[in-house]
């Protein structure tokens, strides 16, 4: 094994870090401002990926351009999930509305089935086998690109919650819900905001994702728990730390598929995840509760 | 009379607010004693203190001679600590006799004898009546003495009251002093209490320990303390002291 | 609990003795299988319902009792009688570094959940690494003969099964309901309830919710062991996947979260539900994967939605079985 080799495993999984970063992204705004841990998350975003297949196969539609109708789409389906859906259990137990993303998440993984079989789906565009040479670094292009977007989206999203008025006001709902309330925000509207907001990101991540992996329907739970992992490891409620938290793991993972086997690769995440949540268990940006 | 709880050099700071700063005081053996003062006085704190909900930065708390200092609020429950919460906090899924049955529990070898203790604190509150309703459908005042019932039930040394009396009619107020009064004497229970209802603290109190800014600025009689101008200045003002 | 719940008792317990009279085989296995979920939902309600712990890696228990007690079997021929208390011990112990950890470092809700998952999914993948259990490609018991009984391996004819989780299931259903009245059920409760306020009754909060995570991976080892002899294979992959979980906690909040009969219930209704609709669209003749699943997701998204308590509580008063005051 050579420096180079680790360098290049290690620049790949900081490339596909960020990806994981804004999925958690997605996960962690809905969480911060609505509460509610979107237990479907990971299922929403093998539903991205396979847009964005049919998307190519169907229209020759690059998952560059896909990523806005899908996520136009996404925005629209997260808003009247939350609206019709979710609204009704803010109040209730954790243990209620687990159960109720749970139905949903088994709902749209066996939808997936039933509509694409089984066997695992890709997309092969032209600069998919094309790299970036530094050096003696290679770096595959679709995974620069993939990041790219993924750094853009998120970067969008800080401006939108920093210097919108819209992005205040969720905040502010965060911040204090009975606050939000009484100062006459439209909660309601504003959570349902949040939710379509962060389908949005998951939609963008998974038409990212489809560049770097193949899809098959039961990609769903994997993702949700990495999801999760990346949020806490990073910090619940702060959006540089699902970033941080989304690179850390790409990197984690990519070293144990490298020094031990491929199939150990998720044992460091949760490794990882143990560890933070003992010694740090606000996360590594999070703020202390 | 020789203290029962007594608080020494008490302090604690919240992010470099001092919200409780060298507080000295005493509660003799059966003594009744109020700690007043204006919201964010640091009467609350004092209470968690006391009862290990936090620890202290400096002083210590003695009850009978032992050391509660750094205890947690169980051991310090077991010590003999009977604490209410200002913010109440009922166990709203149990019935009311199950939520005192808790209480009980902890001085009682068998669910069997606390629920014997737990009807007869629930009928010392007037609460028996409702001993099979769940607690979250208790009126406030109504769960605010369940609260008393939950502290009286695990037999404490010395109750520690949260404005129980907060939002009570007089008539309610004068019938929940006359509760205390009965335990007082009858078992000579000694009672801490935070108290905004002046009506209360003026028939209850032995003694009252007034705090301002987390220092205490007096300590004395009742009619001497509301006679006091730093009291008067800093929280009673002039009609208080005639209602 | 009224006479007249007694007398229901009684005489469910009555048919379900004399069951394995009637029934065809069929009929015994969708038995033996609501009954192990029963088994396991009320060991995963005595964290969850009783003392609000909510568990989301109980696959762990199940998965290492099982790994224990059938490697024990195949490797060192130990049956299952001697193999149950390691597979207990193993799983209290580990029940217990997680409840230490969280406890200790002041994680609950969704943390603690996360922090179950994490446990179980770890163990899952350290499992297909195992070489002693076959790692991914899994471990199997000789299946065993129909027609002799051999108590002592635990090998049998279908029925011995049946009664087995049968004994399990009523005993299950006695412990909880004597834990409920005892100190530990009142205490769990308020610590369920309010965890500072229940301290500060004197409860030392860290041990009592130890106590019920002992209790519950204890019960949910011996759930594993019996699924370990009745099955005959596991994998990893499967045993110690989210989805078992998520199986076994589906029971008790569908029929009622902390209630005794909730977990039974739940067990029911669910087990049914997924084998009626199989039966449903066999005789349909539609056969796609994956359908069944999306219509057991339907109905389990209704049921969330409308019997936001579980089906339990709803159906003991509308049957009378229990005072409609204090209804619990």
């Amino acid at each position: 094994m050579t420096w180079d080799l680790v360098a290049n495993v290690l620049i790949a999984g900081l490339l596909t870090g960020m990806v994981y970063g804004l999925m958690a992204l997605g996960l962690s705004v809905i969480f911060g401002v609505v509460r509610v841990v979107n237990f479907a998350h990971g299922e929403m975003m093998t539903i991205a990926m396979y847009a964005a297949v049919i998307l190519f196969v169907g229209f020759r539609l690059d998952p560059f351009l896909a990523v806005l109708p899908v996520a136009a789409a996404f925005f629209v389906f997260g808003y009247w999930l939350q609206k019709g859906l979710i609204n009704p259990f803010i109040t209730r137990p954790e243990h209620s509305q687990f159960m109720l993303l749970v139905a949903v998440a088994i709902i749209m993984v066996n939808v997936l089935l039933m509509v694409f079989g089984p066997d695992a789906r890709n997309l092969q565009v032209d600069y998919q086998l094309e790299s970036f040479e530094i050096g003696r670094l290679l770096v595959d292009k679709a995974r620069v690109y993939a990041a790219g977007v993924a750094l853009l989206t998120a970067g969008a999203l800080f401006g939108f919650f920093r210097f919108t008025l819209t992005g205040k006001a969720i905040r502010a709902c965060a911040d204090n819900h009975l606050g939000a309330l009484v100062v006459g925000l439209n909660v309601k509207h504003l959570y349902a905001l949040t939710f379509g907001i962060g389908s949005a990101c998951v939609a963008v991540a998974g038409c990212m994702m489809v560049l770097l992996v193949d899809v098959t329907p039961n990609l769903g739970p994997a993702y949700t728990l990495l999801a999760f992992i990346t949020v806490i490891v990073g910090g619940m409620g702060s959006m540089p730390g699902a970033i941080v938290g989304g690179i850390l793991i790409g990197m984690s993972e990519a070293l144990a598929g490298l020094l031990i086997s491929p199939s150990a690769k998720s044992m460091f995440s949760f490794g990882l995840l143990i560890l933070v949540l003992l010694l740090r268990p606000q996360g590594l940006l999070g703020k202390k509760p | 009379m020789s203290a029962l709880l007594e608080v020494r050099n008490l302090s604690k700071a919240f992010r470099g607010l001092k919200a409780v700063n060298n507080v000295s005081f005493e509660v003799p053996a059966k003594g009744i004693v109020a700690l007043i003062g204006p919201n964010g006085a640091g009467k609350t704190t004092c209470f968690n203190l006391i009862a290990g909900e936090f620890a202290a930065d400096t002083g210590e708390v003695r009850l009978g001679g032992t050391l509660l200092s750094g205890m947690r609020s169980d051991q310090a429950c077991k010590a003999g600590i009977g604490r209410t919460y200002q913010v109440v906090k009922p166990f709203p899924e149990m019935t009311v006799e199950e939520n005192v049955v808790v209480g009980a529990l902890n001085r009682a070898p068998t669910v069997a004898a606390a629920r014997c203790a737990a009807n007869e604190v629930l009928k010392l509150v007037h609460l028996d009546k409702k001993a099979h309703i769940r607690a979250a459908h208790l009126t406030l005042p109504e769960r605010k003495r369940l609260e008393v019932a939950r502290a009286l039930a695990t037999q404490p040394r010395i109750l520690l009251l949260d404005e129980v009396m907060a939002g009570l009619r007089p008539t309610e107020v004068d019938e929940i002093v006359a509760v205390f009064r009965t335990v007082n004497q009858e078992t000579g229970l000694a009672i801490l209490f935070v108290e905004h209802v002046m009506r209360a603290v003026m028939a209850l109190a032995q003694e009252v320990v007034v705090l301002h800014h987390g220092e205490m600025i007096a300590r004395g009689a009742p009619d001497a303390v509301v006679r006091d101008p730093k009291v008067i200045e800093s929280y009673l003002g002039a009609e208080a002291v005639d209602g | 609990m009224n006479r007249r719940a007694l007398v229901s008792l009684l005489i469910l317990g009555v048919a379900l003795l004399l069951l394995p009279l009637f029934a065809n085989s069929y009929l015994l296995s969708v038995a033996t299988l609501i009954l192990f979920f029963a088994f396991a939902g009320q060991a995963w309600n005595v964290m969850m319902g009783f003392c609000g712990q909510l568990s989301l890696g109980h696959s762990l228990y199940v998965g290492v009792g099982a790994y224990v007690a059938a490697g024990l079997f195949v490797h060192l021929g130990i049956g299952p009688w001697a193999g149950v208390w390691l597979a207990v011990a193993l799983c209290v112990a580990l029940g217990c570094t997680i409840g230490f950890l969280a406890f200790r470092f002041g994680i609950s809700g969704v943390y603690f959940a996360l922090l179950t998952i994490a446990f179980a999914e770890f163990t899952r993948i350290g499992f297909d690494h195992l070489q002693w259990t076959g790692g991914p490609g899994g471990l199997f018991l000789k299946v065993a003969q129909r027609d002799t009984i051999d108590i002592a391996n635990f090998r049998g004819p279908p029925a011995m099964y049946y009664y087995a989780i049968l004994a399990l299931a009523a005993g299950a259903l006695a412990l909880c309901s004597w834990l409920l009245k005892s100190r530990a059920g009142f205490y769990w409760q308020a610590i369920r309830e309010n965890e500072e306020a229940a301290q500060a009754l004197g409860i030392n909060t860290f041990r009592w919710k130890m106590l019920a995570v002992a209790i519950s991976s204890a019960m949910t080892a011996v759930a594993g062991v019996f699924y370990a002899f009745y099955y005959n294979n596991l994998f990893p992959e499967q045993i110690f996947h989210i989805s078992r979980s998520i199986e076994i906690i589906l029971g008790p909040i569908i029929g009622g979260v902390g209630t005794l009969f909730g977990p039974i219930l739940g067990a029911v209704v669910l087990t049914v539900l997924a084998d009626g609709i199989t039966e449903l669209l066999a005789a349909v003749g539609v056969e796609v994967p994956g359908i069944k699943q999306v219509f057991y997701g339907i109905v389990l998204l209704m049921v969330i939605m409308f019997l936001p308590n579980g089906i339990w509580p709803t159906l003991a008063r509308k049957l009378g079985l229990v005072h409609a005051e204090g209804g619990k």
